[in-house]
Order: structure tokens, then sequence, then C-alpha cells
């Protein structure tokens, strides 16, 4: 049994080595469904042991490039590649022996598990589907340990999900997840339909099952409180493409693009004093369609501190100073740039 | 954005809502469900009160019975008085009046409460007609009035458009102008935001402070989302399992919450500043209950770790706390045998 | 974190069974469902039981006693012009309408469920098997059924394949929308992810759900074969006198309608009574079934 391996192997610290394998390599990752243009050429690598969390608001492909990394669709163009092996194209049988290293994690909790199993076979699924012959008893127990691990009574294996609540759901499907003891793990919008002191319990397992077992994470979500919280690593996309990309710190203490720095400044801060004392920063609400999306920079029409050049030429995405990378004509090379929240006229998009 | 506060106190006239002991119950096949047990709260014109708290608590069924949305199955008992007018009880011809002229319901989902066939314009001029009995020319320049008022650009264009030519947050917006077409006392606002993306949520709640600050409407906001309340709140009041467990000013409730729920609450959110790697959220253990009937005990107490024997044999009273301070947003309540006095706010656990 | 789990699970677990006996739950507390099921069981049963149940034999005649009304001393129900007992025939002849009803709906649902899920499961055969079930759709039931009366003789299983037949489309219409359902669900992608073939999913995921679409389907189509073989009979296209079918003795008392109305009016009524009793049943099923029924 090559799990057992896995797990002993998953088990070594991840500090052990300071450059640790790529698990997930994204090259220029191109996903259209007919004119829809989702993800228009996304570049991302994730490290073993490493959260990089996905920021984006509806619509703007991130959902689509977690779908693409389990290959639930087939990318249009780019690579996806899964601790080394270019998956991009591989069909279902050929994908078969590289299942077991990537698992997804569903935002909704109900519709993610199959209201006709017991909890016990939905965890036992992957281990059906994956580990070869084990006899019931086997599998029992590693449902059992599966269950204890995310903080759920191995009892709970004998309930129908419709019994049990949302976050004790989200629970079930992260041990069903973890049951392949995967090297990374997709988890779209894990937190967003749970209730704040359930995301919290959610949030921490999340936290403590990646330090324990080490494995990487994508964490797919438009909650920028969260991201703080569990990523390591953050890129942010709009529009199909990658706005910024760089660690926690940077991007929280220094976001360039200005995208970023709306959004930072638009996610409300649950302390009345602070938040009251914010300039707010009034993106207009018309987000361009993917079918036909804006030349240039596809920001520019919502961007309050656009210049002619902006909707003329479609910025690069490239490293500048202070170690992020950023896709804005604004920002110069040594990192400095305009920063909407203290520069820009407080409403754009609004012709008064 | 302003940090003024407006008050009950400072504005002393009657409050244009008045909600007293206002319970609700549900017939369901596995008998009765108390949704809502008791309720007071009351609205002062021109103020934001908030209702806060997790799904199941009531906050929706209470916003729902205001305005009579609720299903036959509900039986609705106290008293909810709008400028001295009881709805409750109240024959359906002059609920339906009330309805739309002095109080407005805007929900969280727009689309499903617009109609797809009709253009924008149409349906406020219907309203618009309907109530105030202006002539289609007149009602036609209210429309684009009231959709200027809602920050919509160019709306001499936008009246012509179908809904599903706008965004998320247009259609919010248009929602808004159908609401206040009639320049309503009370606009209750149930989740108004939570199906719309952060940058295009802070538009929204500048329109409801836009409202407020320019008609004077009082605003009724339902929300599970502090940070939303943060920003706009002027008083909270908090719900948990059918009861108000907890009444403040913003400000005071959130540097001093005397109720465990509420501190709960407030340490389970992720803030700026916070990562796993020394930070844990705070988890509130358990589950909210299901009560078929409302026990004489406190409903938190199965999960609070400050309850006593009194807590599980007596329902607290929702009372005035003795605090250094008396906020100048009214009184502070809280239902607790045990509040939290001058305790610090709840700091998030710091792990070694 | 583990306090949570634990005492998540102590704390109240809402206290629902599993979807098989709420539904049960719901139809017990339902009236219509109650008195219907009742009527079909009846039905049931009087059809097991029938070769004991009928007094009679159906084809037994008895000149001396003709066109007798009900309540004759021996005939409860009277008889027909030829002598024969209206009560047996009837028994029989339901036995028979409801046999004709299992074989049909039956045959619909062999061959329209892996149909209706191989269309909404698998693209590129929705456009074949979609424009089958449009052929089929188009294609008169009536003309089917004189096609195969005219090959193989009108009979009961003739009747039967020709009902089935034209109850095909319709349970690959709503299997195929139920299994396009169930296809964009998270559970199937899951599954997907974890490497499960397209014959597992069907298999373990898109049929299981299927099953109450596939149950409410049936209850529609069993009183629509029932009228189907009642207007069979009745052209002389299903089953063949002299055995009996309430459609053959609706065409035969149609003769002697005006002197004796009872021949004619009880197995119109009985037809009418098993029809109703299984629609409404199926009705009430299917708002059993509904999850966003729970509150009423």
């Amino acid at each position: 049994m090559t799990t057992v391996e896995q797990t002993d192997d998953t088990g070594v610290s991840p500090e052990a080595t300071p450059e640790r394998e790529v698990v997930l390599e994204l090259d220029d990752l191109v996903m259209h469904f007919g004119q829809v243009r989702a993800v228009d050429g996304v570049s991302l690598s994730i490290r073993r042991g490493q959260v990089t969390a996905l920021v984006g608001e509806s619509g703007s492909g991130k959902s689509t490039v977690g779908r693409c990394i389990v290959r639930l669709v087939e990318p249009t163009a780019g690579t996806v590649r899964l601790a080394g092996h270019d998956v991009t194209h591989l069909s279902r049988r050929e994908l078969r022996p590289h299942r077991r290293d990537v698992a997804i994690v569903f935002q909704d909790p109900a519709g993610s598990l199959d209201p006709r199993m017991l909890v016990g076979e939905i965890v036992a699924e992957p281990l059906r589907l994956q580990a070869g012959r084990l006899s019931r008893r086997e599998r029992a127990e590693r449902v059992a340990d599966g269950l204890r691990r995310v903080g759920l009574r191995p009892e709970v294996a004998r309930r129908y999900p419709h019994e049990l609540s949302g976050g004790q759901r989200q629970r079930v499907s992260l041990a069903r997840a973890l049951m392949s003891a995967p090297k990374l793990l997709v988890a779209d919008e894990p937190t967003s339909a749970l209730d704040v002191s359930v995301q919290a319990a959610v949030l921490n397992l999340l936290a403590d099952l990646q330090r324990d077992i080490g494995f990487a994470c994508l964490f797919i979500t438009h909650d920028l409180a969260a991201v703080e919280y569990l990523a390591d690593d953050i890129a942010v996309m709009y529009l199909g493409q990658l706005a910024e990309q760089g660690s926690r710190e940077e991007i929280f203490a220094r976001p360039r693009h200005p995208y970023t720095q709306a959004l930072l400044a638009a996610a409300p801060i649950a302390d009345p004093v602070r938040q009251r004392s914010r300039v707010p920063v009034l993106l207009g609400d018309d987000l361009p369609s993917a079918m036909d999306p804006p030349p240039g920079c596809r920001f520019h029409t919502r961007c309050p501190v656009a210049v002619a050049r902006c909707s003329e030429e479609v910025p690069a995405l490239r490293l500048v100073g202070g170690g992020a990378r950023v896709a804005c004509h604004l920002v110069a090379q040594d990192g400095t740039g305009p920063d909407v929240r203290t520069d820009a006229p407080s409403t754009t998009g609004h012709p008064a | 954005m302003s940090t003024a506060y407006r008050t009950s106190d400072s504005v002393a006239t009657a409050p244009v809502l008045d909600v007293t002991d206002l319970s609700v119950t549900f017939r369901t096949e596995s008998g009765p469900v108390s949704a809502v047990d008791s309720v007071s709260l009351t609205l002062a014109p021109g103020e934001i009160v908030g209702i806060v708290g997790e799904s199941g608590c009531g906050k929706s069924v209470t916003a729902m019975s205001l305005v009579g949305l609720l299903p036959g199955s509900a039986r609705i008992t106290g008293s909810v008085l709008l400028e001295g007018k009881e709805l409750i009880g109240a024959k359906p011809a002059a609920l339906r009046a009330a309805r739309g002229r002095d109080i407005a319901y805007i929900f969280q989902e727009p689309m499903s409460s617009l109609n797809p066939v009709l253009t924008v314009g149409r349906q406020i001029t219907e309203v618009l007609q309907v109530h105030e009995r202006l002539s289609r020319r007149a009602a036609r320049e209210r429309a684009v009035e009231l959709l200027g008022l809602v920050g919509i650009p160019s709306p001499r264009e936008r009246v012509r458009h179908y809904p599903h030519q706008l965004s998320g947050g247009m259609r919010q917006r248009v929602m808004i102008a159908m609401a206040v077409a009639c320049r309503p006392k009370v606009l209750v606002a149930d989740e108004p935001t939570t199906a719309l993306d952060v940058t295009v949520q802070a538009g929204i709640l500048d329109v409801l402070r836009g409202l407020r600050d320019r008609l004077g409407t009082s605003i009724l906001i339902i929300t599970h989302d502090l940070g939303v309340m943060a920003d706009v709140a002027d008083r909270v009041v908090v719900m948990y399992a059918g009861r108000v467990v907890e009444r403040a000013g913003i400000e005071e409730l959130f540097l001093r919450p005397q109720h465990h729920y509420t501190a709960g609450l407030l340490a389970a959110a992720p803030t700026p500043g916070r990562h796993a790697g020394s930070h844990r959220l705070q988890e509130i253990p358990g589950l909210v209950p299901v009560l078929s009937e409302q026990p004489d005990a406190c409903t938190f107490a199965e999960r609070c770790e400050a309850a006593s024997a009194t807590c599980r044999s007596s329902a607290p009273a929702l009372e005035p706390v003795a605090l250094g301070a008396t906020g100048a947003q009214g009184p502070h309540l809280v239902a607790c045998w045990h509040p939290r006095g001058d305790a610090p706010p709840p700091a998030r656990k710091v792990t070694s | 974190m583990t306090v949570d789990g634990t005492v998540a699970l102590t704390g109240p677990v809402r206290p629902e069974a599993s979807q098989a006996s709420r539904v049960l739950r719901r139809l017990r507390r339902n009236p219509l469902a109650v008195v219907s099921f009742a009527v079909l069981a009846v039905a049931i049963l009087v059809a097991l039981f029938a070769p004991w149940l009928a007094t009679y034999a159906p084809e037994q005649t008895d000149f001396s006693n003709t066109l007798a009304p009900p309540g004759t001393p021996g005939h409860l129900l009277g008889t027909d012009d030829l002598g024969r007992d209206v009560l047996s025939r009837i028994i029989l002849g339901s036995r028979s309408s409801l046999i004709v009803a299992a074989l049909a709906v039956f045959t619909a649902l062999a061959v329209g469920v892996p149909l209706g899920l191989v269309a909404g499961y698998f693209r590129a055969a929705d456009a074949v098997i979609s424009r089958l079930t449009d052929l089929m759709l188009a294609f008169p039931f009536l003309i089917l059924a004189v096609g195969l009366a005219a090959i193989s003789g009108g009979s009961l299983r003739n009747a039967a394949v020709a009902i089935g037949i034209s109850q095909i489309p319709g349970v690959i219409r709503v299997v195929r929308s139920d299994a396009l359902r169930l296809k964009s669900l998270d559970f199937v992608a899951a599954a997907i992810v974890d490497g499960a073939s397209d014959l597992w999913v069907l298999r373990r995921h898109v049929l299981p759900n299927a099953t109450s679409v596939v149950l409410v389907q049936a209850t529609v189509a069993i009183p629509a074969a029932i009228l189907g073989e009642a207007v069979l009979s009745f052209l002389g296209l299903g089953i063949q006198p002299p055995e009996p079918s309430l459609g053959t003795m609706l065409a035969n008392a149609q003769q002697f309608a005006a002197r004796a109305p009872w021949a004619a009016v009880l197995p119109g009524l009985t037809i009418m009574v098993l029809a109703l009793a299984f629609n409404v049943f199926g009705d009430s099923l299917r708002d059993a079934l509904d999850p966003k029924a729970s509150r009423r």
C-alpha cells in the first residue's frame, strides 16, 4: 500500500528542505468556453507546504483555474504540471495514476456530498477508486482515522449528509479529500457558505491539517480576511488574468495594482472606528464581460487612475522592487506607483 | 464617510418603527419551530439599525414578519407599530397599502425579484403609478431621478434596459430605487450585499447611507457580516436562536460586547494582520439549537464557557448593563446572567 | 478543533431519519395519499387473488339470465347480454389491466432509464437520443398498436409492448433532465477528480439520485397504461374476447347500453377509479419526495 508510505513521506517537516519540490505549475493557462474567455494566460507555481490564495471576484475565472488543475475540464492552451507530470491533455484513463496527487473541496457543503450515500461511503470512495483492494475492515479503519483527523467522531460514518450541519459537512468533504494523501489540495471557496463561527473552525482546521500534513494548497476565495489568515502567497485575478502576485506580507502591506488596492479598501473591517475612518474606493459596478474583455489592461474601464496607454497596451506581469509581480503600466520598476486609496478621487465610474 | 452616528436619544422623536414582543412560530412536519421569541426593537427617524446573527437566529424571519412576507404556516404574535399604526393582524388591504409606501423591503437576490420581461423603467413607473397615482410622463421622470439617486450612471438610457442587461450590483441598485420610489419611512434590507462582490458591495452600502442622509429614510439592515455592520449601522441588535441577546450602539458593542455570544462572534472573524502561523480564530463550539418551544433558560448556555446553573434554569431578561459610561448611542442592553462587564474585547488567541 | 467536532455531535443533531422514512412519514400524513394507496392495495390484492375471488369463470354464459340488473341473487353486479357475471369479469378484467400496465411500464423503464441516463450524461449521445425521442413522440401510438396487431395479432402482450413503447419518450425525457442536473453537481465532480469512470458515476451517483423521478414517472405512466389498454381492447387491438378486459366490456356494452347501463358504467367506473388512484398517489409521492416542501 503506497498510501502509507506517502503519509510517512509527507510527515517530514516541510521546513527541513528550503527549496521544496514544486507541486503545481501552471504555465500560461488558457481556458475558453466558446466565446467566454474564462482564463486567459495564468502562470503560477506552488511548492510543497505552501498555501497560495487565488483571489478574485465573481467572473474572474478563479474557479475555472481550479477546475483545470483537477482536470474537470481540459485547458484550451498552456500547461498544467502536477508533481512534475504534464497532465494538461491526458485522457480520463491516463489521468488515473495522477488523481491521487490532487484533491478538491468545493464551496457548497450540501452539493458536494451525495445525499444518497452514508458519510462512511462518501469518505471511502477515493479509497475504492484508488487504493486497490482493501478489506472491509481496513477500509472502515481508514475512514474512521480520516474522520477523526478532521475532528469528527467515527460514528458520523453511519449518518447521511442531511443529518449534519454545514460545518460538519465541510469537515466530511475535507476528510474525503485528504483520504488519498494528496500533494495538492484545491480548496474552492471552502468557507464561503458557512457562518462566521463555523467558518472560524474550518479555517483553523485547514490551517492545522496543512501544517501537520504539509500538503500544498490552492485556496480559491473572494474573502480577503480569510486569505490573510491562511495564505503564504497571494495571486489576485481579474477577468481571467493575474493582476498581481506576491507574498502575503507584501500584498497586504504594499498592494501595487490599483485593483488589489481597491479590493483591500472595499473589504469592510469588523471594527466601526477603523472602518469609518477609511476612505472608500468606489469602482463602477459594471464588470466587463469575459466574452469581450476590454483591450489593453482589462481593469482600465474601472480603474480610477487609468491613463490613455492602459486602454491600448496590455501590461505584462513583471517582477518589481519588493519581490511582487504586478501587471500595471503605472507601477515603476522599483515598485512605486499610484495608490487609489489616497491619490484618486473617491468615486469613479459614475459620471455624476 | 462620516464618523458621526445617528442616535435615538439625540433625535428626541418617537420611533418610526416600534417592535414589541414579536414572536413567530412555524408549523412544520416535525412539530412547531419557534423562530422568533419576544423580539423588541425600535428604529428612530433617519437611523440605521442592524440585526446581526448567524443562520437560524431568526433575523430574516423577524424582517419578513415586519412586511407580512411570511408563509401561512407562521403564527405571529406581538406588536409592530409603524408610525403608530399596528401591522400585526392588520387587514391584507391595509398591509398592502403600507408595504411599498410606508415600509419597503429589499432582498438578497435582486434578479429573482425583478421581472425579466419588463424594462427597469417600466417596473419603477408601475410602482409609482399604483401608489402615487402619477401620470406616465411624471412617473418616467421620477424613475430617471431615482436611478440617478441610487448611483446608476446615465439613468436616462438605463430606464430602457431589461434586468438581464444589468450587472448584479446595478440590479440591486434598481431594487433599491424601486423600494424607495414612494419615499417609505422604513427600508428593510435583508442581506442586501451578500450575493455581491466586495467592490460592488461598497457602492451599495454607500447608496444606503446616502438614502438616509438625503431622504431621511430609516433603515433596518439584516446581515451576518460584522464588517458590513461596522460600516453602516448606528445601532446593532444581536440575535441568537430567535431571541435578542444584546442591543447597543455600534462602537459600544464592538468595544464592550457584554454577551458571550457577541464576543465569540467578534473573535471568530478573521481580521487584518492575523495569520494562522501566529493566531487562532476563536471557535464557538456546538450548533445553534432548533427549538420547538422557547425554554426558560439561556439558549446559548450549552455553548457558553461562562454558563452556570442559573443560565440553564432561567431565561435572562434583556436589561440595561451598568457600565462606567452610557454610550451616546442609547442604552446598552444584554440578556445574560453573567455579562462580560469591563472585560477587554475578546482577543484572538495567540499561539506560541 | 477537536472540541468542536465532539461537542458538535453530542449536540442537537437534527432528528431526521433517512429519506425513505421521511417520505413515508409525509405520505402517512396526507389523507389523499392514504386513501389512494388503500384503493391501490385493494386493487392489487384483488388482482392477485382474482381466480379465487371471481365466483364465475369470466367466459361462463347463462342465457337464462341475460342483462340481469345489479343485485340479482348470485350476480351482485348483474350480468351482460350473454349472461356473464359482471363482477367476475371486472375482477379479471382489472387484473389484465394491471398486468398490461405493469408490463408496459416495465418495458418503458427498462428502455427509457438507460437511454435517459446516457442522453443526460454524454453530450455526444444526447443529440442522437433526443432526436429519436422526438421521432417517437411524433409517431402515433394507435398506428403503432395497429401495426403490432396486424403483424402478430391482438394480445395482452402486444398491447403492453405498444403502450410501453409509447411511454419510452416520456421516461427518457425526465431521466435525461435529472441526469443533466445531477451531472453538474459537485459530488459528481469530486468522484471524477478521484478517478471515477463514467460507468461508476452513472451507477453510483446518477442512478440512485434519479430514482425519485423514475418513481414519480412510473406512477404517471401506470394510469396512462391502464387507459391505453382500455382503448386498445375497446378497439379490438388488445386483449381478445372472450378473455375479459375492461376495454372489451365497454365495447360490448355499447350495443345495449340503454337497456343495461350497468354493464358499461361499472367497468368504466373501475377504469376511472384505478387511474385516479394511481394519479393521486403519484402526485402525493411527488410532493413527499420534494425536499423543498418541508415547511407546510
